[in-house]
């Protein structure tokens, strides 16, 4: 067992883990933040991904060790108490899930791309969003969502 | 107080604000305090002997529970639900648990109980397993050849069933025929990748003997049945959850080992137990869909008009069948083979046969995307050879006039405007333009293609007698239960299962409309065998015109009660109540009216209420279609091949299409658009490849291409309802249409593309190294 | 999906790592992860102990060093993507920015792609083609590697037992050196089936100098010294890059799998060679 610390959504942890946990295991099962889903084995699915210390990780692969002293959001930790984040409104607005398996990574890789790219084309929303996979929406409205959002959050700032 | 209509409405879904938030619940994220782990060792060996397991050194294990094999279980099977007539169908047996013999990798030897699943799994591999290693065959048409490898004693030559199909004289047509197109076809093994791999997790309460199971599935009630008629604990005894779902598209509607497992092992050890499925378990284990072969001949007029068709298709149904399998190579394959054309005369024999790979099963579509595959592709073909536009040929073969129309299948189309939705389609997405872009592009040495396919299929699956007469073990009809509380606040209770499809809104929007209350005022309940009546499920593209009927029909029951009731408190006769914006009144005294609510109340208090009627505000009812549905449309593909590696991009993808009246175009849209994503899936990308021994070398998201965003255009959707007839809502159905009708689409525009090239046909998947290999053959 | 059970370390020093390294030869270094633990977590690898290095300040960072640049190895793809000092690099940007996935690219580092040695990863096309430089540690001390000298089989580098990547050292683009790395890539991993970077150095409207690396259609990532050959003095032009490319791939060492068999990845060689070597030069 090895003593970590991470600070996830705000709040600091201090558990016992083996070397092996997975950060993904680790939200979900010492955390209780079901919220992160693992949907493949091989990082290609992208339903894991939650950020460190502010960018976009597969927390399947990433050991919580390696979280170590980092600091994680999950989807749990994206919205602002009751106000949704922009994605999240985008996803709703836009149909942009149907199962919703994937979603959490879904918005959480959109997140990271926004951050970087406020205002990106639709090509460079597939692009970002390449390493999240989703079988029920095609990603028409995925894309319409993550637009929305952006434009969304464009105006805010400009406000 | 009125309300607004809610039929037809592009409502965002109620199910998203605890997706969009991470506070879903699918099975693996239900807390079960002091939940075991289980591992299943599976076996590496397609066809084998097991000659001996030795668990000892797993059970010594520190952590592990109990390690069961197949001695230590009962011999329960994996059913299958379906005998079909006249097929001389042979049912293999197969077991949840190999206990002398292995047929396909990843079945089952062994299970590991632990306390946590790195545990359970260290254990596994401390199981010491000896095969004795047997021929393997993987390919239908060779296991049915005389020397090749037997599964199974007694079913000779590795057929489990012959299936035919026929109508019209197929020899007058054929020797009345100027030309007939032969063509052999293949339609590839897919494997569903549900993004929720499957999970069901146990407990068992010793004191009660009540057994839970939480179970990621699309029909829990059947489930259930199953899984009480094998193992013999009352079906009051077992409570079947299936919680949120992280979709199905088929491969979650049937019952497998692994459920029979959990309920017996938890049962067992009294202990609650849960399995999540890894995705390489899921490429192993959970069912795949199509592996067809077909040899295709198609007699036609050289004005193009159809005379015949003859189609004999070796279905790979894999090692054992589940639940549907002999149903979705047969008649919900051969029964859509006319297509929606006025074909004369057609003959079907489909040979099912039990190779060693993993077992064939319902996929999105079903058996209709394979139908529609071969009769749009081979359409193309005769369109080239004949010389006559694409658009031109399905023109002059439509079934056209009055509906019903009786097709050569002996199915019974329910209304349809065929010709109405090409040219609408050709009109709106600019068939003459594209063409026009596609000569320009040509003059610059660059290969564009225009592919149409239009499309049938049949839905709202399915009228119960129907079923049994195809030989299916159930019925299909589906149940609706709506309870009006005191306070005029809605529960209703569906046998349908959304797992992504949105019933929670689309079914509340119904219920809102019929039974005049505000659409937030409805809940939806599914998903649990305890609080709903019964419930066949969501498969089909049955859930709005089978369950969304039954609910409707519930609702209308519910006014004629409050008509009742309303009549009996303003002294009227019931005859002359009507019921609109949430009042009864009487007709010609809107003055003398009852507010909804009023009459549930009194409905409950019961004081001042008419002698003949039972108190409540519940209503029930079990819907039975007695017709199919049959949704239809025109897609059309535009993609462009790169000939120097053959890599096909998808470009633009127009949808066309009939589901009948619209509940939620939202909705409607968005299923539309993930099944088109799963056709060209299958024309572009996705492949389930065995080697020779029966090694799944697509077994990973590394080596099987699940469509990435990157990967798929944009697509154009419209919607041309024409409505259906055998429900009262005239919906039909809309979650399968986009599968069925885009992979001969995306294939037709990549043979288009290469037309100058002398390409007649490439076997899907259309992937860049198939497409160059073509390109090269025909230089 | 869980991996086997292992220790996990993380030095401070490179120092430590070397000795915790040479204690327990069933140890294998961490970098980014992203290539070893799916091999873990598929059991296909079960090392007794991690030792991670992301504590070790001096592998990181990107800095200019005469004229060139020198990448520490625990760089991510994403840090190179953005990094100032390798701006002029467009080959390896090209690479950078299209490995893997976004947060592929956020964890990946490029000296654990480099130790690697995966045969179909893109980074060693573009060092090859770049002309680096390996710089290492071990217990006799440091040492650089040719690149030319580093990819030597199927997973296997010149790196000996219990070195640790230190940093790789580009070298200064001499002028009139323009670069890219096209690939194409596996419609389900991403990897590439064939990539290839080209470095094309035009002098009075000839090619001067180039190196072409290709990586993805063989057992190890090579030069294609044919190409290379036949395309020095010519004028560069799409007619001259074709007749160099023509038989890129003859004789090569050529892998087969189920999305591209070996006659369709050998003959795909010249395809993206021809597709490399326009792009460095169209960026001329």
């Amino acid at each position: 067992m090895t003593t970590i610390t991470v600070t996830v959504n705000g709040k600091s942890y201090t558990r016992d883990v083996e070397p092996r946990t997975l950060l993904v295991h680790f939200l979900r099962e010492n955390l209780s933040l079901t919220g992160t889903h693992v949907g493949c084995d091989t990082s290609q699915c992208g339903a894991c991904v939650v950020h460190m210390d502010g960018v976009s990780v597969k927390s399947c692969t990433t050991l919580a060790v390696q979280a170590d002293g980092a600091s994680v959001t999950t989807i749990e930790g994206l919205a602002n108490g009751t106000e949704l984040h922009a994605l999240q409104e985008g996803f709703w607005e836009k149909h942009g899930l149907q199962c919703g398996y994937c979603t959490p990574g879904m918005i959480m890789s959109a997140a990271d791309l926004l951050k970087n790219n406020p205002n990106p084309t639709d090509d460079e929303i597939r692009h970002g969003l390449e390493g999240n996979l989703c079988r029920c929406t095609g990603y028409e409205n995925i894309v319409r969502a993550v637009r929305y959002a952006a434009e969304k959050m464009n105006t805010v700032n400009a406000d | 107080m009125t309300t607004e209509t809610m039929f037809g409405r592009a409502l965002k879904r109620r199910e998203d604000p605890r997706l969009i938030t991470g506070r879903g619940q699918y099975v693996d994220d239900i807390q079960i305090p002091g939940v075991q782990r289980i591992f299943f060792l599976r076996s590496p060996y397609a066809h084998a002997m097991i000659t001996s397991i030795d668990t000892s050194a797993a059970e010594a294990h520190p952590g592990v529970m109990k390690v069961y094999t197949g001695k230590d279980l009962p011999a329960v099977p994996v059913p299958c639900g379906v005998n079909l007539p006249d097929s001389n169908q042979k049912t293999p047996p197969y077991f949840m648990i190999a206990t002398d013999r292995v047929r396909h990798t990843g079945e089952i030897v062994a299970a590991v109980v632990a306390s946590d699943i790195g545990t359970a799994r260290d254990a596994a591999e401390k199981i010491v397993v000896e095969y004795d290693p047997l021929p393997v065959v993987v390919d239908a048409e060779k296991s049915v050849m005389d020397g090749a490898p037997q599964l199974y004693d007694g079913i000779d030559n590795n057929i489990t069933f012959d299936w035919k199909l026929g109508g019209g004289d197929i020899d007058a047509a054929f020797a009345g025929a100027e030309v007939v197109i032969k063509q052999r076809l293949v339609n590839q093994r897919l494997i569903p990748n549900a993004m929720e791999p499957r999970a069901v997790a146990g407990r068992y309460d010793s004191a009660t003997g009540d057994l839970t199971l939480w179970d990621t599935d699309q029909n829990p009630h059947i489930i259930r049945l199953l899984i009480c008629m094998l193992t013999g604990i009352a079906e009051n005894k077992l409570r079947v959850i299936a919680p949120d779902v992280g979709g199905g598209f088929g491969s979650k509607i049937f019952l497998y080992a692994e459920q029979l497992l959990v309920t017996t092992i938890t049962k067992d050890l009294a202990t609650p137990v849960k399995w999540v499925e890894t995705r390489s378990e899921n490429f192993q284990a959970t069912t795949h869909g199509r592996d067809h072969v077909s040899y295709v001949e198609m007699a036609f007029m050289k004005s193009g008009k159809l005379c015949g068709l003859k189609v004999k298709t070796y279905a790979n149904m894999g090692a054992f069948m589940t639940a549907f399998a002999p149903l979705v190579p047969t008649f919900l394959y051969g029964t859509l083979l006319s297509g929606v054309y006025d074909l004369p005369a057609l003959r079907v024999e489909t040979i099912g046969v039990l190779t060693n790979t993993m077992a064939v099963d319902a996929y999105r579509g079903a058996g209709r995307p394979e139908a529609s595959y071969l009769l749009e592709r081979v359409m193309d073909i005769a369109a080239d050879e004949l010389n006559i536009d694409p658009a031109e040929i399905r023109r002059m073969n439509f079934i056209k006039g009055e509906f019903p129309h009786m097709a050569v299948t002996g199915m019974n189309y329910d209304s349809g405007d065929y010709e109405g939705n090409l040219d609408k389609a050709l009109a709106q997405f600019g068939y003459a333009d594209w063409r026009a872009k596609q000569a320009e592009a040509k003059a610059k040495g660059r290969y564009l293609g225009i592919g149409l396919s239009c499309y049938i299929e049949a839905c709202g699956i399915a009228p119960s007698k129907m079923v049994g007469m195809m030989g299916g073990g159930v019925g299909l009809w589906e149940s609706g239960t709506i309870r009006v509380h005191p306070t005029g606040k809605v529960t209703a209770y569906t046998g349908a299962h959304s797992h992504g499809q949105g019933h929670e809104t689309t079914f509340a929007q119904l219920i809102s409309d019929t039974l005049g209350v505000p659409y937030d005022n409805v809940e939806i309940v599914h998903g649990d065998t305890n609080q709903v009546q019964f419930g066949m499920g969501t498969y089909g593209s049955r859930s709005l015109a089978v369950g969304g009927t039954a609910l409707l029909k519930s609702a209308q029951k519910l006014v004629e009660k409050g008509k009742k009731i309303a009549a009996h408190l303003l002294e009227a006769n019931a005859a002359d109540i009507e019921y609109k914006d949430g009042s009864f009144s009487v007709k010609g005294s809107p003055d003398r009216s009852k507010a909804f609510g009023e009459v549930v109340l009194m409905a409950y208090l019961a004081h001042n209420y008419p002698a003949d009627l039972e108190p409540g505000f519940e209503e029930q009812t079990f819907f039975d279609p007695t017709n199919f549905t049959f949704p239809e449309g025109t897609y059309m593909a535009i993609v462009e091949v790169d000939p120097e590696t053959g890599t096909v991009t998808p470009l633009n993808f127009y949808c066309m299409d009939d589901c009948g009246n619209v509940l939620n175009p939202l909705i409607a849209e968005g299923q539309v658009h993930g099944g088109v994503a799963q056709g060209i899936g299958q024309a572009l990308y996705e492949n389930a490849v065995y080697d020779e021994n029966g090694q799944l070398i697509s077994g990973s998201m590394m080596d099987y291409a699940v469509p990435k965003i990157t990967q798929l255009p944009s697509y154009t959707t419209e919607f041309a309802p024409v409505p259906s007839p055998s429900n009262p809502m005239g919906v039909k159905g809309i979650g399968e249409a986009g599968t069925i009708g885009s992979t001969a689409a995306i294939a037709n525009a990549v043979m288009d593309a290469l037309s100058s090239m002398n390409i007649r046909h490439i076997d899907l998947p259309l992937t860049s190294q198939n497409v160059w290999n073509a390109i090269q053959a025909a230089k | 999906m869980i991996p086997s059970a292992f220790e996990y370390a993380t030095p401070a020093t490179l120092n430590e790592a070397m000795a915790m390294l040479a204690a327990d030869e069933d140890a294998k270094l961490l970098a980014g992860g992203h290539s070893l633990l799916p091999t873990m977590k598929l059991r296909l690898a079960a090392p007794t102990k991690l030792i991670d290095l992301r504590k070790i300040g001096e592998l990181r960072g990107v800095s200019a060093s005469g004229g060139g640049a020198r990448i520490g190895a625990m760089t991510t793809y994403a840090e190179a993507t953005a990094s100032a000092a390798l701006k002029g690099y467009a080959a390896l940007i090209d690479a950078t920015s299209i490995i893997g996935d976004t947060q592929v690219r956020n964890r990946g580092t490029i000296g654990g792609a480099m130790a690697h040695g995966d045969p179909a990863a893109d980074l060693p096309a573009v060092m090859l083609a770049l002309g680096a430089t390996v710089n290492v540690i071990g217990s006799a001390g440091s040492r650089a590697i040719a690149i030319d000298d580093f990819f030597v089989g199927m997973l296997t580098t010149a790196l000996e037992e219990g070195e640790i990547i230190t940093s790789i050292d580009l070298p200064a683009l001499a002028a009139g050196t323009s670069t890219a790395y096209v690939k194409f890539a596996n419609p389900a991993s991403g990897y590439a089936m064939v990539g290839v970077a080209a470095s094309v150095t035009m002098s009075g409207g000839k090619v001067s100098a180039c190196r072409i690396g290709l990586t993805g259609a063989g057992p190890s990532a090579t030069r294609l010294e044919g190409v290379e050959q036949a395309l020095t003095g010519s004028d560069g032009s799409e007619a001259s890059i074709a007749s160099a490319v023509a038989n890129a791939g003859d004789g090569l060492d050529i892998l087969g799998d189920i999305h591209a068999g070996e006659d369709y990845r050998r003959a795909m060689v010249s395809v993206y060679a021809k597709r490399a070597i326009v792009a460095a030069i169209a960026r001329a």
